[in-house]
């Protein structure tokens, strides 16, 4: 443990923020592109929670393997998935990460071993066990992270994974972003005991609660949790407390909270959590924020216009993907 | 005119039907607090309560069963699935229990559940959640299957539905609920297991249901002026299904074309085929045609997901093409 020294000097720190701002604009760029319909289908969105994936995400190889649900932009651009195809994607386009097919919810990259982008709440947890169980037969020493929601804990799904990853002692490490609620149903509906990691653990994970808008807390805790995954210590659980600063999707009228709530929430964002943490100890000045976040825009105004100037697949090509090719091998 | 929204006809049925009867209640995920997934029980959860409007966590299998068990127990629930395609985490207590226990009790046990989904696609949300499966639910014994396509049927399917003893699944097709048309009255609307002609014609059958029966009276609607009388049959029910009145519709028109959003491939169509085939054949005078969703997960991109599903212009077309065979076979015999 001792061994994962955390780099917590000025420019990883200025790394983390600058994902986090990357990640928060991106978003913000996608409500306007919903509005102007360039964007269509269910769009979630993930504001407030962007320390969680940044945080992460520094933890795991390009060996490992991630798997998050529909509210995975996040996930995906700190994994490194091209901003471009990311964009292309939600435009529909053929040069999208999934070819244009699963859109918003559905990103997809081999290359980073992005397995989706799954929009059956808890239905990615299953296949982490699996992905983590196939790796473990192989040798290869990865870790399965898997990205859920506090939702995904009613399912039976839920149980049914962690079970199953302690009995065979795989390298999974489950990350629940507990953001309070479930579309609008509200922790305390949906759960007879709240303490989420406590079940995680009733199935011998060892498992913990973190502040979620702490990115520097959610890398340490996911840096102490993989190296305890690659020692053979077998499944580990990170609690998340977070918040969703917007909807759920873009349909949701949020009657089920007030904005008191929700603004109280924002004063404690990562991202401001972050800044103000840096510019109060001297460690950045606001126009190097200025300059991230300049630096941003450009990123996303380029891919946005990567992706509507990308083309659309061909018809014929409509029943591509169903199966695929026999080899020979 | 007295128009409604689907939404609106199916709020009004549940609120009626929660009016009429206290052993009704409502249960899914997001019904309450939220106020529907689509909407559809907005505000019911400040008018009725949290005791009859029960907000359920995410356990699909759970409250679907939970939802048996009060049925047995007495209580009349309607519970929510949000949409069809989660309902396949409920599968199990669908199928092995809702479907099963009055049989396997033999006779003693009854199962008045009513199960509302919503389904289909059309609205760019990829292959997880654009699913139609009202053809699987059609192929179990035990359950009955509706599939509400106007809003009359929207409005008072419901009510049938609760008066039945047995498990009744009633499919919402997500792209009608904001559709708006003038509420019939009650007294003209038919009994549930009963499919309904909506335009009557002489040339062939369009045979179909649910969020496909406007694509179907809009194509008919077009072949009239291309000379073509189609008659639309709305089978609004599905299992039971209603072969009288398909046969009978093809024995005047001879012709019978299926409309269905899913698959090709041993699904509803192929047993409406079958139908037509056993007991209609030499009714026929043309081939069986079937337009139905192309045989691939629904994609997202707007122009893939509207080629892989139903259209006005391919029910024209495959109307117009059988009317073609049907004249060539014609003169073949002569
Ligand atoms: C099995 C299943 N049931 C219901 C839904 C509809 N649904 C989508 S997201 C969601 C809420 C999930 O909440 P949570 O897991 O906490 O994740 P969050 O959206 O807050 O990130 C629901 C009910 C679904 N996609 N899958």
């Amino acid at each position: 443990m001792s061994n994962e020294k955390l780099h917590i000097n000025r420019s990883h720190l200025h790394l983390l923020l600058k994902q986090m701002i990357r990640i928060r604009r991106f978003e913000e760029r996608c409500v306007s592109l919903y509005s102007e319909e360039k964007i269509r289908g269910f769009l979630h969105l993930y504001n407030g929670e962007e320390a969680i994936a940044v945080g992460v995400m520094q933890a795991l190889t390009a060996e490992d393997a991630i798997l998050a649900t529909y509210r995975e932009h996040g996930h995906a651009l700190a994994r490194g998935v091209p901003m471009n195809s990311i964009m292309a994607e939600m435009f529909g386009k053929k040069s999208g990460c999934s070819g244009g097919r699963g859109g918003s919810m559905h990103l997809f990259a081999n290359e980073q071993r992005f397995y989706g982008g799954n929009a059956i709440v808890a239905g990615a947890l299953p296949l982490a066990v699996g992905i983590a169980l196939g790796d473990k037969m192989q040798q290869k020493h990865t870790v399965t992270c898997c990205f859920f929601g506090e939702g995904a804990v009613a399912e039976g799904e839920f149980h049914e994974s962690l079970n199953l990853a302690k009995l065979w002692q795989l390298p999974v490490l489950f990350i629940c972003e507990n953001n309070r609620y479930a579309m609008g149903t509200a922790l305390e509906i949906e759960e007879s005991n709240q303490q989420i990691h406590l079940k995680a653990a009733s199935y011998g994970l060892s498992a913990q609660v973190i502040d979620g808008m702490n990115v520097v807390e959610v890398e340490r805790a996911a840096k102490l949790a993989c190296s305890a995954i690659r020692n053979g210590a077998g499944p580990q659980f990170i609690e998340c407390q977070t918040y969703r600063f917007r909807g759920h999707s873009m349909f949701d009228t949020q009657l089920y909270r007030d904005s008191a709530e929700v603004n109280e929430w924002k004063k404690k964002g990562p991202v401001v959590q972050l800044s103000q943490w840096l510019k109060n100890n001297h460690q950045i000045q606001e126009e190097e924020i200025q300059a991230m976040e300049l630096a941003v825009d450009e990123e996303i105004t380029a891919a946005v216009d990567f992706a509507e100037a990308a083309e659309i697949e061909p018809l014929e090509t409509l029943l591509q993907h169903v199966y695929g090719e026999i080899s020979d091998e | 005119m007295n128009e409604i929204t689907f939404r609106e006809a199916f709020k009004a049925a549940i609120v009626e039907a929660l009016n009429n009867d206290p052993r009704v209640f409502l249960m899914g995920e997001d019904v309450g607090n939220y106020g529907g997934c689509y909407a559809v029980s907005k505000g019911l959860i400040d008018d009725f309560g949290a005791q009859r409007i029960i907000d359920t966590p995410l356990s699909e299998s759970g409250f679907v069963g939970a939802g048996i068990g009060a049925a047995i127990a007495g209580m009349r629930p309607i519970v929510e699935v949000m949409t069809v395609n989660f309902s396949l985490l409920a599968l199990d207590q669908i199928i092995n229990n809702a479907a099963t226990l009055r049989h396997m009790s033999g006779g003693q046990v009854s199962v008045p559940l009513v199960i509302r989904m919503a389904c289909g696609a059309g609205k760019q949300l990829a292959a997880q959640h654009s699913h139609s499966f009202e053809g699987l639910y059609a192929h179990i014994p035990g359950l009955k299957v509706l599939y509400p396509g106007t809003i009359g049927d929207a409005r008072y399917m419901l009510e049938m539905a609760l008066a039945d003893p047995d498990p009744v699944i009633i499919f919402e097709h997500v792209m009608l609920y904001n559709q708006q048309a003038s509420l019939p009255e009650k007294h003209t609307v038919a009994p549930m297991e009963k499919a309904v002609i909506r335009k009557t014609g002489t040339d062939l059958s369009i045979i179909t249901w649910g969020g496909c029966l406007f694509k179907a009276l809009d194509a008919a609607e077009q072949l009239l002026n291309l000379g073509i009388n189609a008659e639309v049959v709305d089978l609004r029910c599905l299992r039971p299904l209603d072969r009288t009145t398909i046969l009978d519709s093809v024995q005047r028109t001879h012709k019978a074309l299926i409309v269905d959003e899913s698959w090709k491939t041993a699904g509803m169509s192929a047993e409406i085929s079958a139908t037509i085939a056993e007991q209609g054949l030499w009714y026929l005078d043309a081939p069986i045609r079937r337009v139905c969703s192309t045989e691939v997960p629904i994609p997202y991109a707007t122009h893939l997901e509207q080629a892989s599903l139903p259209q006005v212009a391919e029910i024209i077309a495959v109307a117009q093409q059988m009317i073609a065979e049907s004249q060539i076979a014609m003169g073949d015999k002569e």
